[in-house]
């Protein structure tokens, strides 16, 4: 059975590769280690957030709200940035994670001790942190000029020859898999995903464990919205508009089940990776940039698709194993 | 690494047909957990008490609110042309919203009501540029709507797949095929009869788009309430596989339930398209949203099981009522998200804050 799940991200894995060889044999300098550095770089912030979002799918929640909470954080930090160049940046990213983690808190104590469906708390919270956007910058933006060197340049510097971007996309993932395969939390995730029910009687608190997966997924916004503005280096209302899609679209081409219990932080990784490729990958071969969103559907049907037949299969084995114990 | 998802046959074998939709449709699994010595009442509320605290009466007492608040709130608003241009916010979302209660109801969802009136309009523009009249574009706008529907709804019943992802995927692929055909271009120039659907009169304030959303609210009431297809719609979102072993064909009817969601989503193609005079790849973008929050404001559970109509009806009113009134009185339409927003929450908690208050004191 480990390796029937090994081959999920294996094969997204091939998929992407056979993306870059594909490409490679017309352009070779696409394959180019400085190229594919780029993208690794360029996807950094969605595989953050695909992480984020899984935890919350792994609890068979849905966080719709998450690329608002990143404006409306990045908005926050970018304003105070404005207003307080002094502020050393690494207080202010701390701040953003703190804000995110607020925000998300929000959802989650929703969810929690009110036991709102979430789908319908983030679909409100989606609309009302983007309202607050706008009502925080009075609908205005913040430039470049606002904002302090230090604040743009910090992401583009380099460590061991990685820009610092993609080195806060490596942390993310790791601390992730940590909690994920090493901590009681990351197994509740997980028990509570496959039967809510067997986990209460196993001593979980469900609606409290759903409550820190939005916290994390809050956190984790919160953390991209800083990113997000001093990588684009604009803060707007319009920041992030209807990305929330895109990251649960990562998660699904990840093989991560929407019904939860199932996903790793590879595969999260991957889909988003792949996403990334392919966005890459368009303007190289000359396809116009307006193909993107018919290709990210096309792979999530065609991913949905190919991980329904894996977990049928699998539900298959189960039953007979069932049948041979009794 | 071992898996702890290994345990759960029967909630495979169950979950597959039933609320596998939404993303939170196995919770209702939760609310069977331990009720703890609950004591049943003596005796049922008269039907009088349950008509007075129905969830379609405290829509109303929230409409008459924000109507009245509205009145007092800007001098423009108590006149029959302002209460008319008023039901243009919301009609088309409205009409769509009909359908996906429906679709709710039996505990499924689509997203991707948006991008279909985002294909279906791009196409009418592309049939406009071969010299089509208005009653082949009315004819690809709906048409459209209902392949787009039938696709989605082959995806779910067909292969089986979860709702909420074919329909975030066909979300993408829609409107990406729109945005194929138009790029960064506009399709303009439609023709003048055609217009009159998305802004024409009937009589004197009465608007074609207000006639034809009564008609199809009165139709769906029908379907829903006083049919046998509509039991069934209930049957299936409360349990889908006792309704199998019932006799209910649960696939072809949400196969029929995506269709009528795209027939839907193509006449709101044609009356947006109609009223705005051209089409952009980024039309009606985010509606999707809108109308998911109004069949929810509207009390049907997003679980799965119930809601009515009525209720669907009520809260499109309202979030016309707020979005027109703040319209009014120059709030701009990205704060009147929040209010939406909030409305959304906080009509969903109160019911449940009371509960629990209530569950407190005995």
């Amino acid at each position: 059975m480990n390796r029937l799940l090994k081959t999920r991200e294996i094969w997204l894995a091939l998929a992407i590769l056979a993306v870059i060889v594909l490409v490679t044999l017309r352009f070779p300098r696409f394959s180019q280690p400085s190229n594919l550095l780029t993208i690794f770089n360029d996807t950094s912030i969605l595989m953050m957030l695909a992480l984020g979002q899984m935890a919350v799918i792994l609890t068979r929640s849905i966080d719709l709200s998450m690329a608002s909470n990143l404006a409306l954080t990045g908005m926050i930090v970018a304003m105070t940035n404005a207003a307080f160049p002094m502020i050393p940046i690494p207080l202010l990213i701390a701040g953003c994670i703190v804000v995110g983690a607020v925000l998300g808190g929000f959802n989650g104590i929703l969810v929690w001790k009110l036991d709102i469906p979430p789908i319908v708390v983030t679909l409100g919270t989606l609309t009302i942190f983007r309202g607050l956007v706008f009502v925080i910058s009075g609908g205005a933006w913040v430039n470049a000029a606002q904002m302090s060197t230090e604040f743009i340049q910090l992401q583009r510097g380099s460590f061991l020859g990685l820009p610092i971007l993609s080195w806060f996309a490596i942390v993310v993932a790791g601390l992730v898999y940590v909690l994920m395969t090493r901590t009681p939390l990351g197994r509740a995730f997980y028990a509570i995903g496959v039967n809510p029910t067997a986990s209460v009687y196993t001593g979980i608190d469900v609606g409290r464990t759903k409550f820190l997966a939005f916290v994390l997924s809050g956190a984790i916004s919160g953390l991209c919205g800083y990113l997000w503005i001093s990588r684009y280096v604009i803060a707007s209302v319009e920041v992030a508009g209807g990305y929330e899609l895109t990251i649960v679209a990562a998660c699904v081409i990840g093989g991560v089940s929407i019904a939860g219990g199932i996903g790793t932080v590879a595969g999260a990784l991957l889909g988003a990776l792949f996403l990334g490729v392919v966005n890459n990958a368009l303007p190289v071969i000359g396809v116009s940039p307006f193909w993107q969103m018919a290709i990210s559907g096309a792979a999530i049907l065609l991913a949905v698709v190919l991980n329904a037949r894996g977990e049928r299969s699998r539900g298959r084995v189960i039953l007979k194993k069932a049948e041979g114990a009794a | 690494m071992s898996r702890p998802d290994a345990n759960s046959p029967s909630l495979q074998g169950g979950g597959r047909h039933g609320a596998d939709g939404s993303v939170s449709g196995r919770n209702k699994a939760m609310t069977d957990i331990p009720a703890n010595g609950r004591r049943l009442p003596d005796r049922l509320d008269n039907p009088l008490k349950s008509a007075v605290l129905s969830w379609e009466s405290l829509l109303v007492l929230v409409a008459l609110g924000i109507f009245v608040a509205n009145s007092f709130a800007s001098p423009y608003f108590l006149n029959a042309w302002s209460l008319s241009d008023l039901t243009f916010n919301f009609t088309e979302k409205a009409l769509i919203a009909l359908a996906m209660a429906l679709v709710i109801i039996t505990g499924e969802i689509d997203l991707s009501v948006a991008s279909i009136i985002a294909l279906a309009s791009t196409l009418m523009g592309l049939a406009l540029q071969y010299g089509a009249d208005t009653p082949t574009l009315v004819a690809v706008g709906v048409g459209v709507g209902i392949l787009c529907g039938a696709f989605n709804g082959f995806l779910v019943t067909g292969l089986k797949l979860p709702s909420i992802v074919v329909t975030i995927g066909t979300m993408s692929l829609f409107r990406g095929i729109a945005f194929i055909i138009l790029g960064d271009q506009s399709f303009k120039g439609y023709p003048r009869d055609f217009a009159w659907f998305g802004q024409g009169y009937v009589w004197w304030v009465i608007s074609f788009e207000m006639v034809l959303f009564a008609v199809f609210a009165v139709i769906f009431y029908v379907l829903l309430h006083h049919t046998v297809f509509g039991r069934r719609v209930y049957a299936i979102g409360n349990n889908a596989t006792a309704a199998q072993f019932s006799g209910v064909r649960v696939d072809r009817i949400k196969f029929v339930l995506f269709c009528l969601t795209g027939l839907m989503s193509g006449i709101a193609a044609v009356l947006l398209t109609a009223r705005l005079g051209s089409t952009r790849p980024s039309i009606a973008q985010g509606f999707e949203l809108e109308v998911i929050t109004m069949v929810v404001l509207g009390g049907v559970s997003i679980l799965g099981g119930a809601g009515s109509i009525v209720g669907v009806v009520l809260a499109a009113l309202i979030i016309g009522l707020v979005t027109f009134g703040l319209g009014l009185l120059n709030v701009p339409g990205i704060v009147m998200s929040i209010f939406t927003g909030t409305l959304l929450i906080v009509v969903i908690a109160l019911p449940i804050l009371y509960r629990m208050w209530k569950e407190r004191r005995t």
